[in-house]
């Protein structure tokens, strides 16, 4: 969609709206929304997603902006990790009983 | 016509049938796990999903207006409060379904379309008027109470951006239903007006309210397949059975009763036995034929064209910004 109302079957974009519950903690994925613009989108979103105190801090971004991974490829874009449980603690196990390790 | 894609919708709205696709759609399903967005899902499903989500938010939307009724006339300055709170809440839960909707490829003017021409079914419950403070209560126990018995189950239905909007929905539910009961209580133990105010609506409701479940098990041909697809979790009926189970000492502890000569206890099934309901009027409301269907999509449209300035004069506006912008940073490569 190149601008808000440039495409007559959805005169507004939708926005993906991302919330911080409290400072010191991530902005998480709280759902979407429609607006005309980014200004909107926030104050809509602080309506929407906030309206228990859910939130110190919001962002939107136009769903159209978002880069995704190829959902039909999972398994070969994700296959790298697999096979490398070295990667987690878990794997040693001969440092079990070793207490601050 | 389906709306641009994004990475958070589908773009492929009629799928061609994909023997891989399928076989890791049966596989999600199998395996009790989410479908998202761009996976890719039977046309069927699909539909069906736009069907049950699109209607969910219209019921959210059409909500609004027997309690809105009750705003300006509300008791006191905290009921008042209250009152527009829970209608607000219902608004969002209206925008959440409408946007889980829309990420099956479907647009939301579609569905304001829809809606307003009558196309689209909303829940029956909403075509009953309210004339009285107390139907504030009685919506708020037995409505809100039968809309929270579907939709806990629903929050594990199969399809996420629906599953997701239910959690939410649900968080906020349960001051609805509270805030309706206490509505009652008050009621109740109060004047002796007050309390028969209390009784005659909450006679008003509970039969509509056991219908929000939908038609017996055996008139409810599309059940089996949601329940396949694991969209639906549990049969109208043994929803409607658990609300009974439910209410029953709820009314006790309200000092009202409920309007069921047949409503007694079952020590063999272990549940309440209620009365035969009424599923012919069930079908006339749902027709259109309810007492107040034509008042709730009039003023749907009333407010949906008398709103289409402010829609119109926000997007003008976005697209004019946009254009300055523009302009601001082509002068700025210009001058640099
Ligand atoms: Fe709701
Ligand atoms: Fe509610």
């Amino acid at each position: 969609m190149s601008s808000p109302g440039a495409d007559e079957t959805e005169p507004w974009p939708l926005w993906e709206v991302f919330v911080r519950s409290s400072r010191g903690l991530s902005h998480l994925h709280a759902g979407s929304l429609h607006a005309p613009d980014a200004e909107m989108a926030v104050r809509n979103a602080r309506d929407l997603y906030t309206r228990r105190n859910e939130g110190v801090s919001i962002w939107v971004v136009r769903s159209s902006d978002i880069t995704a991974s190829d959902p039909d490829a999972k398994g070969a874009f994700f296959e790298s990790p697999r096979g490398k449980e070295y990667r987690h603690a878990g794997y040693y196990t001969e440092s079990e009983g070793v207490k601050h390790l | 016509m389906a709306p641009a894609a994004t990475p958070t919708q589908r773009k492929d709205v009629d799928p061609v049938e994909d023997p891989a696709g399928r076989a890791r759609f049966d596989e999600l399903i199998t395996a009790d796990q989410r479908v998202e967005p761009t996976d890719w899902m039977p046309d069927a499903y699909r539909k069906t999903l736009v069907r049950q989500v699109s209607q969910h938010a219209h019921s959210e939307i059409i909500g609004m207006q027997p309690e809105g009724n009750w705003i300006t006339r509300a008791p006191s300055l905290k009921r008042k409060a209250i009152l527009m709170a829970k209608v607000q809440d219902e608004a969002g839960h209206g925008l959440y379904l409408y946007s889980a909707a829309q990420t099956l490829g479907v647009t939301r003017d579609r569905m304001t379309e829809d809606l307003i021409s009558g196309k689209a079914k909303y829940s029956s419950i909403f075509n009953y008027p309210t004339p009285t403070w107390a139907d504030m209560g009685s919506i708020g126990w037995l409505v809100d109470g039968a809309a929270i018995c579907n939709q806990v189950p629903l929050c594990r239905a199969s399809y996420g951006p629906y599953a997701r909007a239910m959690v939410r929905i649900c968080k906020e539910e349960s001051f609805h239903q509270r805030q309706g009961f206490e509505i009652l209580l008050h009621l109740s133990r109060g004047t002796k007006e007050q309390h028969e105010m209390a009784q005659e609506s909450v006679n008003r409701w509970y039969a509509p309210a056991l219908m929000m479940f939908g038609p017996p098990d055996a008139d409810s041909p599309n059940s089996a397949q949601s329940m396949a697809w694991n969209i639906k979790r549990f049969s109208n009926d043994d929803l409607r059975q658990r609300f009974v189970d439910m209410i029953v000492p709820q009314a006790e502890v309200l000092g009202l009763t409920l309007p069921d000569p047949d409503l007694k206890w079952n020590e063999e099934r272990g549940h309440y036995d209620y009365g035969e309901l009424d599923w012919n009027e069930f079908s006339e409301v749902l027709k259109g034929r309810g007492p107040a269907n034509a008042i709730r999509l009039e003023r749907r449209r009333q407010a949906h064209e008398g709103g289409a300035w402010v829609r119109e004069a926000a997007a003008a506006y976005a697209e004019r910004r946009r254009a300055m912008a523009e302009k601001a940073s082509a002068e700025k490569v210009q001058a640099a």
